[in-house]
Order: structure tokens, then C-alpha cells, then sequence
């Protein structure tokens, strides 16, 4: 067995595991693995600005790829400054290994310079954590963290390693493989739970599906769009699952929720059945969980046992991945299902879309958002990662873009995380290099991570950055415009600095735009030029994202337009 | 709101105790009572919580002590035994023999008669438990310390 030291395990064990880059920022406590990266060059390590912003590289970098996302950081502000990434990726199951330095071990609970008990932070927004007491216990630990944070329902994996332990000699003895006796999640459905399942969806008269993030994550996107094909059974989409079915679906109704079109709600709101394959019934989606989906029976596929029943009640509940279980269900399916089923119910929906589509009022005076939004789909349709960061450009993003598989759309869903959209890009683009890589901004979230320009322009990893500028912090003003009479505090963002200069003064280029040529001009420019690119498009000040449900309503009171009095 | 008593094994592990009473202060659920030590011979510990909330709740809470890495085993407990141990001091100013009587009744002793007090014990129900504070009461205790509930299936 080959000794050497705890921060060479580091470093060997990412080689084992086929780790290619990772994301991070040295400090004092984590500089022993600094010094092996440097040795050994085994993986490609990026420097971010932020340590922010390197969690959020690995996490674009884990969805846009599907693998492992890591992240190295230091003690103290570099592991509380990791936090807000690594509890982005808990909300939306994302697989990582985060790796933070320590004070060494006969310092820890001092009160030592850049300590705090970052497992203790960390705890409540990782699916496990670890702080590494010696360095004989180093190599399982790492094994065990990937393990974990890729199985089952995946999740962020923290690893706090004390600096003596990084410097201590030990055996390293890398398992292979790895059994834990307390962590076991199932992946096969019960039959005899999947069996009652096909026989409710068979006498449903108003069946839905009801698609979520769960699918991306267990890679049955495939198996869903023929499921849906075959029983010919309408479906509706939350955010996470955008890209689920392909945008021209016959049977995709659009988005659920808040921002959701008029048929996917009442589509919800009208069913017998719903057929809830990996969603987890989050606030924004359901709107009143009293008036929610109150006239259906509901099957809920899920691996996390804790997310089903945890808002509503089930009556078919199944725990398993959604791909094995489909995998059983479908062949039973195809048996039991009759498409003519459930044409007249399609033919209700078929009217909703009809009588309030998805829509906005063109202009030619000003940019609307939304037709940018139109525009970038036609341009890079399927050709292009999406990402965005969190607000009115987002629900815009989610709305009007044209997805065409998973993974198209990276975007922070559970915990909303502004400042995600351009860190996430740059770990899209490192991990799909033949693709472009798009963020979608808004004048807002683009400067919570403005720094990262300088790591794209360094790293060769030519995001583009669409900013839509309403000088507004918009979906707050919005909610002020609705709900709090027009009181606009503190969301006016007239004072901004010069988006071109502020691009081009990193080494990428930068445009302004007011008109459609503009934009057309800009973004194909962006395109070809292939470096980091801010593209600041000046965009209707007051424009709504609509539909609405009031946060707290009924998904079926939903406000359709909005018109200003004065 | 119902009363239920849970057992979780879980690895003897650093920060286990704190990723349990987290989950519970995170969530917002209750906690009654929680008793924690090692089970002989094992690598495991068993922590025995006494908690409440609606059936909702409850069912939440055994999902999510599940879903901690850690955990073994999370056992809801319906024909159990229960029992609680209780120590207290009094000032020595009654007939030791009342005092005496009094623990017997719940299943407890005198453990120890100093210059001015007197240390009892008693375990037993935990509704008997209760009651027994309360008795003891008309003796002024100076201190009252409720061991938390501990658990076996029948």
C-alpha cells in the first residue's frame, strides 16, 4: 500500500474517481491540496473569483454533464462564502463533492484565525456531511461522499479536512466499491403498487401528468416522452422539468404553477388523476394546497420516501427511481391503456389553450423581454445550454424558450439563487464545450457575480450573457405593483455602471441594445467572436410576467393580464 | 396531536446527536423528551425521542430520520414499555419513613440522607412520573431532575 499525505490522498482520490476539473479558491487552511494540485496536474483546477460562484460552476458543470460536480475551498469565509452554492444545489438534488480546508485539529474550538464549525453550517443544506478526524479515515471518506451524493436522491457532499490532517502520512487504500449499512435507497418499485398505479391511470377519465425535476436526475426523459405519446395523456411541466418534453409536444400544456399557462392549471385543478413522476409539490407550483388538484386521486413516483406525502395526501405511492420504475410500468401500460380515453378530456384542455395561450403584447417602440427570449430560441434552438439567473428573466426564460431535451435549462429552482445564472454557465460551458453557453440575466442578478467575467475570459469559456435591463430589481417591483400599491422600495436600479465598459475592461466584449436589429446584430457578433460576452438589452420598464397565481391563491385564480389605470 | 415515542440506531459517530436535534429544530417538530447512550456491544447508539404532532407531522418526522445518513434503524413503537427515571432532592423535614412510602408507591427509594436533604430516585410510567413531582411538591423540593423516557417492545 502507497503512504503519503492526507492532501495527496485529495488529489489521488479525484483521479480514481475521474474527476477532469474541479472549481475553487486556495487559502491558508486548504494549501497543502493546493500544493499537490500543483504537483500532480492530475485534473484541470479553475479559478473563480468567488467561492460562490466556484459552487455554482460545479453545480452547471454536474447538470449540464451528470456527473459529480467538485469544489475546493478554504476555512472560514471560503466555506461560509461556499454556503449559498452548496445550499442551491441541496434545494435541487444536485450530485457534489465539496471539499473545504480546516483549522488543523488541536486548534479546533479555539476560536483560531478563519475557524468556524463549518459542519455545522453546512448540515441543514447537504445531504451529509463529514469532518475528517484522521487521515487514515481519508480515502473512505472521499469514496463514501461521491457515493452518496450521486445515489438515491443526489445532493451536495461536504468534506471539512483539518490542515494537519491534509499534512499527517497515511496508507491509501481507495475502496472500489462501497457498501453502507445505513444508507440503502431503493431504486425498484413495488409491482404490486406499480400494478394498481396503471390500473387507476386506466380508469381515469381527466388523467395528468404531472412531470418534475426527478426525471432529469434519473435520466427517464426518454421513457416519459414515450409513455406520454403512447397513453396520449396530457402533461404539464414544472421548472425543473422544462426540456422533459420537447416544446412542440402535442400533449405538453407548458409550465405549472405561479407562472404557469392557464391549461397546465386547470388542468390541475380539474383532474381525477394526477401522475406525479419526481415533482415534490413545492408552494410555487401548488399554489392553496387546500384547493390544490382537490378533485384528483394522486400516484406519486419519487426515490426520497420523505417527499411523497409530505403536502398532500397520496394514494398511490411509489418509491423508486422514476426511470427502473417506469421501465416496469410501461410494458404494463401499453397493455391497459386506451389513447381514446381520454379525448374529450384533451379536447377541454385543447380549448384552455385556445382561449388564454401564452402571450405578450409586441411592441415596436420597445423591447419587450419575452421576444428576446423568442428571438435567442430561434437562433439556438437545441444548439445551446440555458441558463439563467432568478426572477422576472427567468420565469420569461422558462415560459418562451423553446427546450428541446433536459438539461437545456440550468437554473436555480428550489432555493432561487440570484447571482447562479453566470457562474453556472462557466461550469456548462467547461463541461459541454461543443455547445454555447447562455446566460440569461437580468440587470439585477448579473451583478451579484460580475467578477466571474475575468474566470471566463481567463479559462477560454465564452458565456454569453443576455441582461435584460428594466432598471428594476423586476419581480420585486412587480409584487409591488400588484400587492403593495406601487410603493417601489429599494427596487429601483436606475443607477447602474456601463455594462459594455464593464465587459470589455475584463477582456470580453460588450453591447448595448434598444432595437431588434441591435439585438440580432449583438447576439450573432457574440456568437462568432466566441468570448465572454455581456449583452445589455434595454427592455420595457413595466412589462409582468403573467399568468399569475397570486402566492398563497388557488392555481385556478390566476391573473391573466394586467392593466395600469393611470 | 399525538404523542409518540421513536427509537433510532444510528452509527456512534461524531455529530450524529446534532444532525438528529438539527433536523428537529430545522423542521420545527417537537421534542418531548430524548434520551441518548450506546448499545452494549455494538457500533450503534439508540437514542429514544419522545415527540408529538399531527399524523402528517409524525409521519415526516420517521421519513426524515430515515433519510440521515447515520441512521440505521427508526423503530415507531406501538406495545412498548416505557419508563422514566426521576431523581430529587428535598430538605429533611419529614419522617423518613413518610418519604420512603411515598417512593415505594412509584416504584423508587431513598438514595442518599445528608445533614439537610434527602436524594430520592423513582422510575416508572411517565404519566406515574408526573404524577409522583406532583406528589412530591407538599415537600418543597429543591430539585426536580427528569431523566427523559426510555423504551422497549413488549
Amino acid at each position: 500500500m502507497q503512504k503519503m499525505s492526507g492532501a495527496q490522498m485529495v488529489v489521488e482520490a479525484m483521479k480514481k474517481e475521474g474527476v477532469e476539473v474541479v472549481f475553487g479558491y486556495p487559502g491558508g487552511a486548504i494549501m497543502n491540496v493546493y500544493d499537490e494540485i500543483y504537483k500532480h496536474r492530475y485534473f484541470e483546477h479553475i479559478l473563480t473569483r468567488h467561492e460562490q460562484a466556484a459552487v455554482h460552476a460545479a453545480d452547471g458543470y454536474a447538470r449540464a454533464t451528470g456527473k459529480v460536480g467538485v469544489a475546493f475551498v478554504t476555512s472560514g469565509p471560503g466555506l461560509t462564502n461556499a454556503i449559498t452554492g452548496i445550499a442551491t444545489a441541496y434545494m435541487d438534488s444536485i450530485p457534489l463533492v465539496v471539499i473545504s480546508g480546516q483549522v488543523p485539529l488541536s486548534v479546533i474550538g479555539t476560536d483560531a484565525f478563519q475557524e468556524i464549525d463549518a459542519t455545522g453550517i453546512s448540515r441543514p443544506c447537504t445531504k451529509h456531511n463529514f469532518l475528517v478526524k484522521s487521515v487514515d479515515e481519508l480515502p473512505f471518506i472521499i469514496k463514501e461522499a461521491f457515493y452518496i451524493a450521486r445515489t438515491g436522491r443526489p445532493g451536495p457532499v461536504h468534506i471539512d479536512i483539518p490542515k494537519d490532517v491534509t499534512a499527517q502520512i497515511g496508507e491509501f487504500n481507495y475502496p472500489d466499491e462501497i457498501k453502507l449499512e445505513t444508507y440503502k435507497p431503493t431504486y425498484k418499485g413495488n409491482m404490486k403498487q406499480i400494478k394498481k398505479a396503471v390500473d387507476a391511470i386506466a380508469n381515469a377519465k381527466k388523467p395528468v401528468f404531472y412531470l418534475g425535476g426527478g426525471i432529469v436526475k434519473s435520466g427517464a426523459s426518454q421513457l416519459v416522452r414515450e409513455l406520454v405519446s403512447f397513453s396520449g395523456i396530457p402533461a404539464v411541466e414544472t421548472l425543473m422539468a422544462r426540456g422533459v418534453l420537447r416544446y412542440d409536444d402535442p400533449y405538453l400544456l407548458g409550465m405549472v404553477g405561479m407562472h404557469g399557462t392557464y391549461a397546465a392549471n386547470m388542468a390541475m385543478s380539474e383532474a381525477d388523476l394526477l401522475i406525479a413522476l419526481g415533482p415534490r409539490f413545492d408552494d410555487r407550483v401548488t399554489g392553496k394546497l387546500s384547493e390544490f388538484a382537490k378533485y384528483a386521486k394522486i400516484i406519486h413516483i419519487d426515490i426520497d420516501p420523505s417527499s411523497i406525502g409530505k403536502l398532500v395526501h397520496v394514494d398511490y405511492p411509489i418509491v423508486g427511481d422514476i426511470k427502473t420504475v417506469l421501465e416496469n410500468l410501461l410494458p404494463l401500460s401499453k397493455k391497459k391503456i386506451d389513447k381514446s380515453r381520454y379525448e374529450s378530456w384533451n379536447s377541454i384542455l385543447k380549448r384552455y389553450q385556445e382561449l388564454h395561450p401564452l402571450t405578450y403584447e409586441d411592441s415596436d417602440e420597445v423591447l419587450k423581454p419575452e421576444w428576446i427570449i423568442q428571438r435567442v430560441g430561434q437562433k439556438l434552438k437545441g444548439k445551446a445550454r440555458i441558463s439563467t439567473d432568478v426572477g422576472q428573466h427567468q420565469m420569461w426564460t422558462a415560459q418562451f424558450y423553446p427546450f428541446t431535451r433536459p438539461n437545456e435549462f440550468i437554473t436555480s429552482g428550489g432555493l432561487g439563487t440570484m447571482g447562479f445564472g453566470f457562474p453556472a454557465a462557466i461550469g456548462v460551458k467547461r463541461g459541454i464545450q461543443n455547445e454555447i453557453s447562455v446566460n440569461i440575466s437580468g440587470d439585477g442578478s448579473i451583478l451579484m457575480n460580475i467578477q466571474e467575467l475575468i474566470t471566463a475570459v481567463e479559462y477560454r469559456l465564452p458565456v454569453i450573457n443576455i441582461v435584460l435591463n428594466n432598471h428594476y430589481l423586476g419581480m420585486v417591483r412587480q409584487w409591488q405593483t400588484f400587492f403593495y400599491d406601487k410603493r417601489y422600495a429599494e427596487t429601483d436600479l436606475s443607477m447602474q455602471p456601463d455594462f459594455v465598459k464593464v465587459a470589455e475592461s475584463f477582456g470580453g466584449v460588450g453591447y448595448r441594445v434598444k432595437t431588434k436589429e441591435e439585438f440580432d446584430e449583438a447576439l450573432d457578433d457574440a456568437i462568432s467572436k466566441n468570448v465572454v460576452a455581456i449583452i445589455d438589452v434595454i427592455v420595457d420598464r413595466y412589462e409582468n410576467v403573467l399568468p399569475m397565481v397570486p402566492a398563497g391563491g388557488s392555481l385556478y385564480n390566476m391573473l391573466l393580464e394586467y392593466k395600469d389605470e393611470e | 396531536m399525538k404523542r409518540r415515542v421513536i427509537s433510532v440506531i444510528v452509527d456512534n459517530e461524531h455529530g450524529v446527536l446534532s444532525r438528529i436535534s438539527g433536523l428537529f429544530a430545522g423542521r420545527g417538530y417537537n421534542i418531548e423528551s430524548l434520551t441518548v447512550a450506546p448499545i452494549p456491544d455494538q457500533k450503534f447508539s439508540r437514542l429514544t425521542i419522545v415527540t408529538f404532532g399531527n399524523s402528517r407531522v409524525l409521519e415526516q418526522i420517521i421519513k426524515q430520520l430515515h433519510k440521515l445518513i447515520p441512521v440505521y434503524k427508526v423503530i415507531e413503537h406501538e406495545d412498548i414499555i416505557e419508563k422514566e427515571m426521576v431523581l430529587a432532592k428535598i430538605p429533611l423535614n419529614e419522617r423518613l419513613s413518610d418519604i420512603e412510602a411515598l417512593c415505594k408507591a412509584y416504584n423508587g427509594n431513598i438514595v442518599n440522607v445528608g445533614k439537610d436533604d434527602v436524594v430520592l430516585m423513582a422510575a416508572d410510567e411517565p404519566n406515574r412520573i408526573k404524577n409522583f413531582v406532583l406528589a412530591l411538591k407538599r415537600f418543597n423540593p429543591k430539585e426536580i431532575i427528569r431523566g427523559g423516557v426510555v423504551a422497549i417492545e413488549r
